[in-house]
């Protein structure tokens, strides 16, 4: 069963090559810690280590706007088709779902949500300001 | 009432649809208890101590007719026909089926409303002053922030899994209606030198395990920034926020550990990376917002006067001067419906009296009503000549008990009767109390006392910030209760207190002594006001709590608990 999705689609995990290079975030790190090497990052990786812990939102949207990291962002841990939505909209667009979880079914849960109150990585400009 | 645009009728549509699907999948063993747990409480779903609890979100508190009889069908066809106000403002269930749940929320999006986020470690439904847009000493109309900071705070994608439930309340008036101080974030509107409106912003408030006063982290916030400025307090909460211990999880806990001063820099650092952008409000959106209000339409210039006759028929006085509140339009009046009645559950109602209510609202306060977070309804806009024929009718439904305000008017939550959560049984306690204290005119010569009762520390109930709080709690396996005076809400009257804590008076009783407790502490008030102006909360202010406690225990206070407890077991 695939588990790995990228870019709303199922992807299967290549080979970990040795040029590759992963900066890996847990949710207690400061993305800043990081800001000298996302210039040449493979991807970032950012783990949720459990269902309810929400910190890796805030890490997702630092990194991509405040940071300027235009690279793949991973959610990596115990994510669920019932994190993609919110996930994406902090700026993930790769997701390794947790053991069990069927890729392609989860698909679907991108479209949860057609529209979102709040600016954020995929709307910058909040609702009120499209309206 | 705001009405929802197609875009906020279809965010509703599609919650449910996504609800669907996660009860279905957890009822096909694809998702374990805790994960579903973490899934329906973001839709007001509990198990309680006996089925699942669902609560409905009434934002600040505002409710149509059309939406009453929808809850009141909603009742009947899925539960036992009757339903609690909550001190948030919105409405439970206490016995829906969970698979009838996704139905219900569907049944709620046809008339515009929702369970989202009425639980979970998210932002919860933001409350307000009962007697917004109506109030005579009103800022600015604290509805409309409310509708702009439930829209924010809707499945808000940064802020969706904070360490724990997070909740602001907006006050728009000059007298504090809305326990801004006992709030995650408070938001008292203010106008500067130049008239321009802002915040306020009091952080860290709370009552619960560890009952905090908030503190104010900036004095005024200019009212476009007060999305960005509120993102950055998350912002700083979601990351730093204790996960450890849910006991030390909330806000609260963070501004206490680091230092208001040191929260204050991290918040405005992150801040100015924040400020000016996207979510920087703009006047097109406060008015768009403001539109979409339906507003009553006055009748101004007729004289709204009832005949003077009707002054001296039996009851009707008490009910004018307890449940009959001032209103700016001259002419009008904004009127509680008294939801505490002795013998029934505070906040409770029928099936039959939410249909009859709506039809109140409709023929008297043009088809829209309030939730006070005193578990009360409010018919804000009715005409003066009317009242007395309100009265009638409400009296008729056992909705005009003249007690707002005073002893009997008693903030519950359901207590042990209920919720898996609670120490102790909270509703025979509050009708125990409203038994004792019967006598209108004792009751009325007692004059203004919050009472507030929780069955346990988690504090729905509110007993911090009643002028006398009681507490629920469990001592080997036995439900005993705590009694504390000196709480206040907030500063609602010119010169009175502010927010305050209630101060523990000493071992806790059985509950057949509690009435007589409150009886000695009433006794102890009557002796020591020096008029009847001089409320309970102020002659506490003035006197301390020592000479409450010695009314209690006795002047020489050396029972110890345990002594204390054998000899009322004896």
């Amino acid at each position: 069963m695939a588990r790995l999705i990228i870019g709303r689609r199922v992807a299967s995990e290549t080979p970990s090559s040795p040029d590759e290079k992963v900066v890996r975030l847990a949710p207690a790190d400061d993305p800043a810690s990081v800001a000298d090497e996302l210039a040449t990052a493979s991807r970032v990786e950012v783990s949720f280590p459990k269902f309810g812990d929400g910190r890796g939102f805030s890490i997702g949207r630092l990194l991509r706007e405040r940071y300027d990291y235009r690279g793949e962002l991973r959610a990596v841990g115990q994510i669920t088709r019932d994190h993609l939505f919110f996930l994406e909209s902090c700026g993930f667009d790769a997701f390794e779902l947790r053991e069990g979880e069927d890729a392609s079914q989860a698909l679907a849960a991108f479209s949860d949500f057609s529209e979102s109150y709040q600016a954020s990585a995929t709307r910058p400009l909040p609702l009120f300001r499209r309206r | 009432m705001y009405l929802y645009d197609a875009v906020d009728q279809r965010l509703v549509d599609e919650r449910v649809r996504q609800f669907r699907g996660q009860t279905e999948r957890f009822l096909a063993g694809k998702l374990s208890e805790e994960e579903f747990r973490a899934l329906r409480l973001r839709n007001g779903l509990y198990i309680q101590r006996y089925a699942p609890m669902l609560r409905i979100a009434i934002p600040y508190g505002l409710l149509s007719s059309q939406q009453l009889r929808k809850l009141a069908e909603i009742a009947r066809k899925y539960d036992r026909a009757y339903g609690h106000f909550s001190t948030r403002q919105n409405l439970q269930l206490n016995w829906p089926r969970l698979e009838q749940v996704p139905d219900i929320l569907a049944e709620l999006a046809s008339v515009q409303m929702h369970a989202i986020q009425t639980s979970g470690n998210s932002f919860r439904n933001t409350t307000t002053d009962h007697f917004a847009g109506v109030a005579a000493d009103e800022i600015v109309d604290s509805f409309i922030w409310c509708e702009i900071l439930r829209q924010w705070s809707t499945f808000h994608p940064e802020f969706s899994y904070l360490p724990r439930k997070f909740k602001i309340a907006v006050n728009g008036a000059k007298h504090d209606r809305a326990a801004v101080g006992v709030h995650d974030i408070g938001l008292h509107a203010v106008k500067d030198a130049g008239n321009n409106v802002g915040f306020k912003v009091l952080v860290g408030g709370g009552l619960g395990r560890t009952p905090i006063v908030g503190t104010v982290i900036r004095d005024f916030l200019p009212w476009p920034h007060l999305l960005t400025y509120l993102e950055a307090i998350l912002r700083v909460y979601n990351r730093y926020g204790r996960r450890d211990n849910i006991h030390k999880a909330r806000i609260k806990i963070l501004v206490k550990e680091r230092g208001l001063e040191r929260l204050r820099e991290e918040v405005e650092e992150e801040w100015l990376h924040l400020k000016h952008g996207p979510a920087t409000l703009t006047h097109a959106e406060v008015e768009r917002v403001a539109e979409r209000f339906s507003r009553p339409q006055y009748e101004s210039g007729t004289d709204h006067v009832f005949s003077s006759k009707t002054w001296s028929v039996p009851g009707f006085a008490s009910w004018h001067k307890r449940n009959v509140h001032p209103h700016r339009v001259p002419g009008y009046s904004a009127v509680t419906l008294s939801l505490k009645k002795t013998g029934v559950p505070p906040g409770d109602v029928t099936s039959d009296q939410m249909n009859a209510i709506a039809d109140l609202a409709d023929r008297y306060s043009f088809g829209e009503l309030r939730v006070s977070h005193e578990q009360n309804l409010i018919l804000a806009d009715v005409r003066q000549d009317r009242l007395p024929e309100l009265w009638r009718e409400a009296r008729a439904l056992g909705l005009a008990t003249p007690n707002i305000g005073l002893l009997t008017n008693i903030i519950s939550c359901p207590g042990g009767d209920f919720c898996a959560l609670a120490n102790a049984k909270s509703i025979p306690v509050a009708e125990a109390i409203q038994r004792r204290f019967d006598d209108l005119d004792y009751l009325f010569d007692i004059g203004e006392l919050d009472l507030n009762i929780s069955g346990c520390m988690n504090a729905c109930g509110h007993h911090h910030v009643g002028h006398i709080g009681i507490l629920g709690v469990d001592k080997n396996g036995e439900e005993w209760y705590q009694v504390q005076v000196g709480g206040n809400q907030g500063r609602n009257r010119s010169g009175g207190p502010g927010a305050a804590l209630g101060k523990v008076l000493g071992p806790s009783f059985a509950r057949a002594e509690v009435p007589d407790v409150i009886e000695k502490l009433i006794e102890c008030y009557l002796e020591h006001r020096d008029s009847d102006v001089e409320r309970f909360i102020d002659v506490v202010q003035r006197i301390g709590v020592q000479p409450f406690k010695e009314k209690v225990y006795g002047k020489a206070d050396h029972r110890s608990p345990s002594r204390q407890r054998d000899a009322v077991l004896a």
